[in-house]
């Protein structure tokens, strides 16, 4: 046997599994109920078998079309990005709104093809002013300015 | 005359100065994000959605009716000019706007476009005020067991008419539906995977999920090209059609509007299949087929005006139905949703002002997009050469603000970060993103038609296809004849063959 389409292989392995998953986890943890009176468990595990079903059908018919291999992935790019709004999420409340977009801004531009610290900078103060002057000043979002440790907060 | 009352009332509402200026700003961000290559209507409505939670429902509504206008015609204007389309419908506008605009006429071939679309908006506007009441009569007749098929049938011929692998698309469905249901479940009260996460417990928000799936996944996908545009900025001067433009033109903006207005009713039609037809159509029709993909007027007209009838009648189903036809409807149910309206045909009857001026506000909007566009073309193209390394920041900036501003949480930027790597995940695996996301809306109210059909009919589920249901055993037997149709080889490589010219 040999796998003529990996993207479907790989996308039948994915549904497979998550189907299994919600199937098992409803099984386990919540009540099925009849089909009179359907229990929380009864929709997952219907559309968790149905999806296993359909990932069974992507998976087998992997070995017998022919199809693309699966592009490279580009880990530089969605690490970064990724990592870049965790931080910006993670760090207002405890750094405030500065310190965030800050974060936000250098991390994700890490992840371009070319970073220059003068660039990052400008483009930073400009987004940091927009951020504090238009949705903090101008539509009031409660989001904290200042670190949380500076107790007077000079900056409104 | 009670039509011509209601939508006096509705245009009494839409002109007040208020909701003017909310169509405005609408009309204006869609466009100027619109333009921003690689980012369509779904990826900036999702975007903008937190910005409308603190106006009235009319408002926020009127607002992204606005920005879906203003980020459809901004994808045809970088189509027309960098042969980037901001969104798949308007692939087909890169084949003949770009050629014009090689050519030195790109200024008649963007009006052509906006001058089109508004003409194919304003037709598309009366034929929603015309169908709207008598669908939503109908749609108050439904049952559960009506709900429920009518959502089977429209999420398959949803599926149908996306791209790529059937199976995977109907797959991608299912996750929307089991990611929907994640939360407390309304009958029992049990929390379904929420796996002691207190934030899950309301449920995965879908702003967040749809930033996520077509934002972030959206840029990660494009910072791994290397960046290369051809962009004729000079060029941009005569703005207006000649006659024989014109002359061309406006045989193809009829026949578009009419195309795309009934293509836009069917559920997951709109705007994209639309074009494609529109094209099709054009290129049979004319004298001059060797002219086209060569800078034909026509290849830009037809599919500019029917896409943009298509965007404007696939408000019908989400209006009268309470059902979403492609994700960006999905997204305004999400918005009626999170405003406290239940979609659905009751919305015409119980919220007439709502109902209504939506409608006068679409034809509004339509108005602002060429009286907007026309002088600021000029403008729309520096903005394209901005570099895509100032740009995503900034977007990703704004992607992040609006999640947390939701709750005030970081665990929803995680959660979008997370939904982010899925949509790369997805797209590496030629799964398309966008059926997920109607699946993901549909889902809880799927699980509750099926639960209450099935305590109506006492556990047989013969109900939906009983011949006392004429109505449910309809939308079944169209769902069952559509998925036949597209599995036949036959039609399965016609698809296929209109896609391709999409790569």
């Amino acid at each position: 046997m040999k796998i003529k389409s990996p993207k479907d292989f790989w996308a039948g392995l994915m549904f497979i599994g998550s189907g299994l998953f919600f199937a098992i986890w409803a099984v386990a943890h919540y009540q099925m109920g009849t089909a009179v009176r359907m229990g929380p468990a009864y929709f997952p595990v219907l559309l968790g078998g149905l999806i296993v079903v359909l990932g069974l059908v992507i998976f087998v018919g992997s070995f017998a079309f022919e199809g693309p291999a699966v592009p490279k992935f580009h880990f530089r790019p969605l690490i970064l990005i990724s990592l870049g709004c965790v931080l910006y999420g993670y760090l207002m409340k405890p750094l405030g709104l500065f310190v965030a977009t800050a974060a936000l801004v250098v991390v994700s531009a890490f992840g371009g093809h070319e970073f220059k610290w003068k660039e990052v900078l400008i483009l930073y103060v400009i987004l940091m002013l927009f951020s504090w002057l238009v949705f903090v000043r101008g539509l009031t979002l409660p989001f904290p300015l200042c670190p949380d440790f500076i107790a007077n907060c000079p900056i409104r | 005359m009670e039509l011509f009352a209601s939508l006096w009332m509705g245009f009494v509402v839409a002109v007040s100065p208020i909701n003017l200026l909310y169509a405005f700003i609408g009309v204006l961000l869609g466009t100027l994000i619109g333009v921003l290559p690689g980012i369509g209507p779904v990826a900036t409505i999702a975007m903008l959605l937190p910005v409308t939670f603190n106006l009235n429902p009319l408002a926020a509504l009127i607002m992204l009716a606005g920005i879906y206008y203003g980020a459809q015609y901004g994808g045809s204007t970088t189509a027309i000019l960098v042969n980037i389309p901001g969104e798949s419908s308007s692939v087909v506008t890169c084949l003949d706007g770009y050629q014009m605009a090689r050519q030195g006429r790109a200024g008649p071939a963007l009006a052509v476009a906006a001058l089109g679309s508004f003409f194919a908006g304003c037709v598309a506007t009366l034929i929603i005020a015309v169908a709207a009441p008598p669908l939503a009569e109908v749609a108050l007749k439904f049952g559960p067991s009506e709900y429920f098929s009518l959502m089977v049938f429209g999420l398959i011929a949803a599926t149908v008419l996306a791209h790529g692998s059937l199976v995977k698309a109907i797959a991608m469905v299912v996750w929307g539906l089991l990611f929907g249901i994640v939360g407390t479940d309304v009958n029992s009260g049990v929390l379904r995977f929420t796996f002691d996460i207190p934030e899950l417990s309301d449920g995965i928000g879908f702003v967040i999920v749809a930033m996520g799936m077509f934002g972030t996944t959206e840029i990660i996908l494009n910072l791994e090209m290397k960046e290369k545009r051809e962009i004729f900025t000079s060029k941009v001067k005569n703005l207006w059609p000649s006659k024989d433009d014109f002359k061309r033109a406006w045989p193809a903006v009829l026949r578009g509007t009419a195309l795309g207005s009934a293509l836009g009713i069917l559920p997951g039609g709109g705007a994209l299949l639309a074009s494609f037809g529109a094209y099709t159509v054009e290129k049979k029709m004319s004298r001059h087929p060797e002219q086209f993909g060569k800078g034909a007027i026509e290849g830009v007209a037809g599919p500019e005006s029917a896409n943009n009838a298509g965007a404007q009648t696939s408000f019908i189903p989400m209006l009268t139905l309470g059902i979403p036809g492609n994700a960006v409807m999905a997204l305004m149910i999400g918005a009626l949703m999170i405003q406290g309206i239940a979609p659905g045909p009751q919305v015409m009857s119980e919220k007439p002002q709502l109902f209504w001026g939506l409608i006068a506000s679409m034809w509004v909007g339509n108005l602002m997009l060429v009286v907007l566009n026309l002088p600021l073309i000029g403008m729309w193209v520096k903005l394209l050469t901005v570099p895509y390394r100032y740009l995503y920041p900034s977007i990703l900036v704004f992607m992040a603000i609006g999640v947390y501003s939701l709750s005030n949480n970081p665990f929803d930027v995680l959660i979008m970060a997370v939904f982010g790597i899925l949509g790369y995940v997805c797209a590496k695996l030629e799964c398309e993103p966008a059926p997920m996301i109607l699946g993901f809306i549909l889902g809880p109210l799927m699980e509750e038609n099926l639960r209450r059909a099935m305590l109506l009919s006492r556990g047989d589920p013969f109900v939906f296809i009983s011949p006392s249901k004429p109505i449910s055993l309809a939308f079944l037997l169209a769902s069952l004849i559509l998925l036949v149709m597209v599995g036949l080889p036959a039609i399965r490589k016609r698809r296929e063959e209109v896609f391709v010219e999409e790569t």
